[in-house]
């Protein structure tokens, strides 16, 4: 959970900064979004380095997955009768919502994919002009895109709020000092991730980007 | 104080189990949880009922023989407190009390509110133990100890066995358990010959046992009465990588 989920945080930063880019304009939204598909020219081929990206990012999406999967069925082998009265969060909300977190950030990540990458669920859908597209997508109209865009991001906050401590202490992290500063990390980290993705749209939606 | 508690009354481990409602009147703020339960008891053998059977030895919070989950929290409500010393003063006169069993799978309830903790005694078979030479005791400034090591050995050497991290863990694992007792042996000089064993030994007898795995929830050290501090799970972690790396017991590496 922990080498495969520190893989996929680390194209969540590379990708986030990629959005922050619609702020310098349209032309250089667009040079980039070109950039990104001659990575390693001439060595790799067109887009070259976006499939051992995306072909490096499944896998450890599917490896994710298969990990927290096990760790979910044992937990449910390791307890056969449910208690009559169980207190729901004693510990940390965060950690309790790992699971259906995931699962929500899952979807988002399909539909993700459609809207924006093959184009299919976009109202512009051009290859060409990313730019067009993220704007059109968050335009003021279609409200409920930028509605499931947050709230797919905000479990995103709180999957990487635990998720990130919890890679932490998986690779050996263990004074309780320590513990303190890789809670306050994964906070302010994720605090940062979250707001860094949600100014896009509401910049789209409050017209600073148009 | 007048109560009315919720008991899981199972007749032996192939009977289904259910919760049974009993009323208890007259509790004195100043009786322990137990003994609120033994005046229960005392009644039911009057009325010639089967008394509710539950766990106790020391009732002094120190051998970690009680452990119930009361109305959802382990040991109760006041924190780093064992069933036993909890005070009934820590409830109000008409409270309903749910009383329930640890829940896991390697915890089989053997009546009522008892279960075989032996699952526990498997995983400190399988390494938390060292090689002590026999005879009198040593001088006990010939290994020196850091102060540091010693006082986190210290606390997890607390530990204190009763299960309340598996019964309050969402994954029913018993990594604060297995971290106490490996913590406390890698952090003293007498536990470094068997310390990379150790650590695959216990850790494996912990998933043998039908235990789910860890994912740092901490909800068990919220429930410890001995406050085992999460951290201890690191230091398990940080050892289990080490010794998989090692591969000490295979010949020639």
């Amino acid at each position: 959970m922990a080498v495969t989920g520190i893989l996929l945080v680390l194209f969540l930063i590379a990708h986030m900064l990629g959005n922050l880019k619609i702020f310098t304009g349209a032309v250089s939204f667009n040079h980039y979004a070109e950039w990104l598909r001659e990575i390693g020219a001439p060595l790799l081929p067109s887009a070259g380095f976006l499939w051992l990206q995306r072909v490096g990012l499944l896998v450890a999406v599917l490896l994710h997955i298969w990990a927290a999967t096990v760790l979910a069925l044992r937990a449910r082998a390791a307890r056969p009768v449910r208690y009559a009265h169980r207190k729901k969060v004693q510990g940390s909300y965060a950690a309790r919502t790992m699971r259906w977190g995931g699962v929500i950030i899952l979807l988002f990540v399909i539909y993700h994919i459609l809207d924006l990458t093959t184009g299919t669920l976009n109202p512009v859908g051009d290859p060409a002009r990313p730019y067009a597209n993220v704007v059109a997508d968050f335009a003021p109209g279609r409200w409920y895109v930028t509605l499931f865009y947050t709230l797919a991001i905000v479990a995103l906050g709180f999957h990487l709020r635990h998720g990130v401590f919890s890679a932490l202490r998986s690779l050996g992290q263990q004074t309780p000092r320590g513990e303190q500063r890789a809670r306050a990390v994964a906070l302010v980290f994720a605090v940062a991730l979250c707001v860094g993705y949600l100014v896009v749209p509401f910049a789209v939606l409050t017209r600073l980007v148009s | 104080m007048n109560l009315t508690l919720r008991i899981w009354r199972q007749s032996g481990p192939q009977d289904k189990g259910r919760m049974v409602t009993y009323q208890v009147d007259d509790v004195s703020p100043d009786m322990s949880f137990l003994e609120m339960l033994d005046v229960l008891n005392e009644r039911l053998i009057l009325d010639g009922e089967q008394p509710v059977a539950f766990d106790h030895d020391c009732r002094e919070g120190i051998c970690g023989m009680c452990g119930l989950m009361i109305n959802g929290n382990a040991h109760g409500p006041q924190r780093g407190t064992t069933a036993c010393q909890l005070h009934m003063r820590q409830f109000s006169d008409g409270d309903t009390i749910d009383i329930e069993p640890w829940r896991a799978r390697a915890f089989p309830v053997i009546k009522d509110l008892v279960v075989d903790r032996n699952a526990f005694d498997e995983i400190i078979a399988a390494g938390g133990y060292i090689t002590a030479p026999t005879g009198s005791a040593p001088e006990a400034h010939s290994v020196p100890v850091a102060k540091a090591n010693a006082d986190a050995a210290f606390e997890s050497a607390a530990c204190i066995g009763c299960g309340a991290c598996v019964a309050a863990c969402p994954n029913g694992s018993g990594m604060l358990f297995t971290a106490a007792k490996v913590t406390q042996l890698s952090l003293l000089p007498q536990g470094q010959p068997e310390r990379y064993t150790r650590v695959i030994g216990m850790v494996d007898a912990h998933d043998e046992a039908g235990f789910g795995g860890c994912t740092n929830a901490g909800e068990c050290t919220v429930v410890c009465p001995k406050g085992i501090p999460l951290s201890t799970i690191g230091r398990l972690n940080r050892d289990y990588l080490a010794a998989t790396a090692k591969r000490g017991d295979t010949p020639g590496t």
